[in-house]
């Protein structure tokens, strides 16, 4: 399904969209693959694939400790692509969430080449902005990626607008002013910014705000037409004992979080 | 202080140096860089402000730093070497120039807090002392390596006030202390500005930083024209970010005349690959924000720097820097550990002046390229070098290396 399928899918359900987050090659290729097709049998209708960076100033402690024991391990860009594949071949959409410096080394192009022929829906850059994104509009016009930017509660107006026309498939509203990571109380600034965002696009609207169980995915859903949520997921597998434990908790989470998105209040 | 920029080198449009610079940020810092480049640029065309920039600089930081004929380096060098006093100012180093603009800028923005990062320390007790003065609160983020190497400068820091985090994540050098205050700034930035102490990270923050150390070359220029009578035949700086370089490099930009010498950190040497040299040992790339130079492997993933001065070892270098050396008309080159730290005892021998490490790699530069210079002028070169910072936080890494205080002489060469 392509991402503007799922999200109308979901509406037509009157449920929200539930995206989930895991890095490549954490904590190895095989795992994450696995982990992602956990992911998908529990109830994920699209999974982005984090493509592992040295430098990942917008994560907190729990993504960071994550990708770096991937790039230990020797995970490598294009591991990307198996991940992809299996997600696609799992019955989810895959999409690809990247700083944008591993993309632009990879050669923009090419890696929207490769994303597509892998069957990858599109790319979310969480630190390319719209204006520096020349290339990567036009690489992704030409292999038709959906290409995601993010919209801030300190976004504005202009920029709202901006941001939104440079988007394709979904908006995605980082609606907490700080680096990743689980929190037991919701932003309140989400609901407002969603409002924003959606005065100015037709397109749906992916909120993430450190969501961490099906109660909160909930109340993000009766504003939100995909929840998006990360830290919770890396933290199941980084907590785990053992392997099968960090899949067993993984899979438990990710049921939680798709009856969340269907119970909106 | 003037606003006008240079047009070889003036940003094209939003911060960008040929292909190089730009923002490469969160969105959600997006608001706060525009807030930031307004009132910069409100600021900069304000009398009042720069009057009070340049009455600080003079009163508080000791400006302007000597222009020194220092003759008997000369000697042994091959050159008539003039050098810039940037150690002579409050706080040892250059530093403070940016950070006193910077802190004057936040309190016109109406915050009350500082964040900063710090390789050396020269740069995190520049914005401790600021912050002390303007009576703002202030968190410096330092790789947990180099607050054991500069432990002098995290206490100085701590004396001034300032709240000093050990970083220790990845190589716990400068790199990961920026990563760490970025991470801060995006949840604070409503009420704390981001005072980067180098011309690296997103617009405006290259340009601004720049202007705010353009008083070097200013200063140079005028003094060696009283000198000399006439502009020298080569300026060099050392170059891990490049503030002190390009404060110094931009006045003479237009006189062609004028050779330029970046020197980068080439630590164990640029063929190993314990360097800090973005540009003679690295590629394009994104980091911290901009496009520019990096030390990067295959994946875009930033490989570690080395260099045994900490305020060097960084793996980027400023976007200004990046187009300068595109163009041409300043040529970077690795000078390593050995060749800086002879240099440094050779200043110390000489001259009675005790150099930081950082500044220690210009003057080694200096050695290198002095017989071209004379070759192709036909007679002795004068070079100004960039003194940028003084010494004294570097003795422990001083006397360890030249073995100074342990039982047997410590007369070695």
């Amino acid at each position: 399904m392509s991402v503007r399928e799922v999200f109308a899918s979901a509406a037509a359900e009157h449920r929200s969209a539930l995206i989930g987050y895991l890095p490549v090659g954490f904590p190895n290729v095989a795992e994450s693959i696995a982990a992602m097709r956990t992911m998908v049998a529990a109830g994920a209708d699209i999974v982005e694939v984090g493509v592992p960076y040295s430098d990942p100033v917008i994560d907190g402690p729990t993504i960071q400790s994550a990708v770096e024991i991937a790039l230990r391990a020797g995970t490598r860009v294009r591991d990307v692509f198996a991940a992809v594949e299996a997600i696609a071949e799992a019955g989810a959409t895959p999409m690809v969430m990247s700083y944008w410096n591993p993309i632009e080394r990879y050669g923009v192009a090419e890696f929207a080449r490769a994303l597509s022929f892998s069957g990858g829906a599109g790319l979310i850059t969480p630190d390319l902005l719209p204006e520096e994104a020349t290339e990567w509009i036009a690489a992704s016009d030409k292999y038709q990626l959906d290409r995601v930017f993010l919209v801030a509660p300190s976004s504005t107006q202009a920029r709202l607008v901006s941001t939104a026309a440079a988007c394709r498939g979904f908006v995605y509203a980082a609606s907490v002013m700080g680096a990743t990571g689980a929190r037991d109380q919701l932003s309140n600034a989400a609901p407002a910014l969603a409002r924003r965002v959606r005065a100015v696009t037709d397109l749906p609207v992916g909120v993430g705000l450190g969501v961490s169980n099906g109660k909160q995915a909930a109340q993000v859903a009766s504003y939100a037409d995909g929840v998006i949520v990360g830290s919770a997921l890396v933290s199941c597998l980084l907590d785990a004992s053992d392997r099968d434990s960090g899949q067993q908790a993984l899979h438990e989470l990710v049921v939680d979080l798709a009856e969340g998105v269907r119970a909106r209040p | 202080m003037s606003t006008e920029t240079n047009t070889s080198t003036a940003p094209h449009s939003a911060g960008h140096f040929g292909r190089f610079g730009g923002r490469f940020v969160p969105e959600a810092l997006v608001a706060a860089l525009d807030e930031l480049t307004a009132v910069y640029t409100e600021a900069m065309a304000d009398v009042e402000f720069t009057d009070e920039l340049s009455r600080l600089l003079m009163q508080y930081a000791g400006r302007p730093s000597l222009l020194y004929d220092a003759r008997r380096l000369s000697v042994e060098l091959g050159a008539r070497v003039l050098l810039k006093r940037e150690d002579l100012n409050h706080t040892g180093a250059h530093k403070i120039n940016n950070v006193l603009g910077q802190a004057l800028l936040t309190r016109r923005m109406g915050k009350r807090r500082i964040i900063a990062e710090t390789g050396a320390g020269q740069h995190g007790v520049a914005a401790a002392t600021a912050a002390a003065l303007f009576d703002l609160e202030c968190t410096v983020y330092m790789g947990e390596l180099d607050t054991q190497r500069q432990a002098l400068n995290v206490a100085r820091m701590r004396l001034l006030g300032a709240t000093v985090v050990p970083v220790t994540t990845g190589s716990r050098t400068l790199k990961d202390a920026m990563n760490e205050a970025f991470r801060d700034w995006v949840s604070t930035v409503e009420h704390t500005h981001y005072v980067i102490g180098s011309v690296g990270g997103p617009h405006p923050f290259p340009t601004m930083v720049r202007d705010f150390q353009r008083v070097i070359g200013a200063e140079t220029r005028q003094q060696a024209q009283r000198l000399l009578g006439k502009l020298p035949d080569a300026v060099c700086a050392c170059v891990g970010g490049g503030s002190n370089a390009i404060g110094i490099f931009y006045d003479f930009l237009s006189d062609t005349d004028v050779a330029l010498y970046g020197f980068e950190a080439g630590g164990d040497g640029v063929n190993t690959r314990r360097h800090a040299a973005a540009i003679t040992g690295g590629s394009s790339g994104v980091l911290h924000g901009a496009r520019s130079f990096v030390l990067q492997d295959a994946d875009g993933q930033t490989r570690e720097s080395h260099s045994i001065s900490a305020g060097l070892d960084y793996p980027g270098i400023g976007p200004e820097h990046a187009w300068l050396h595109e163009t041409g008309r300043v040529r970077y080159e690795a000078v390593t550990d050995e060749q800086a730290m002879q240099a440094l005892q050779l200043l110390c021998r000489t001259e009675g002046i005790i150099p930081a490490i950082e500044s220690a790699h210009a003057l080694a530069g200096v050695r290198s390229i002095a017989p071209e210079l004379t070759l192709r002028l036909g007679r002795t070169p004068v070079v100004v070098v960039n003194l940028s910072g003084r010494g004294d936080k570097d003795m422990e890494t001083a006397a360890s290396w030249f073995n100074l205080v342990s039982e047997s002489p410590a007369d070695r060469p």
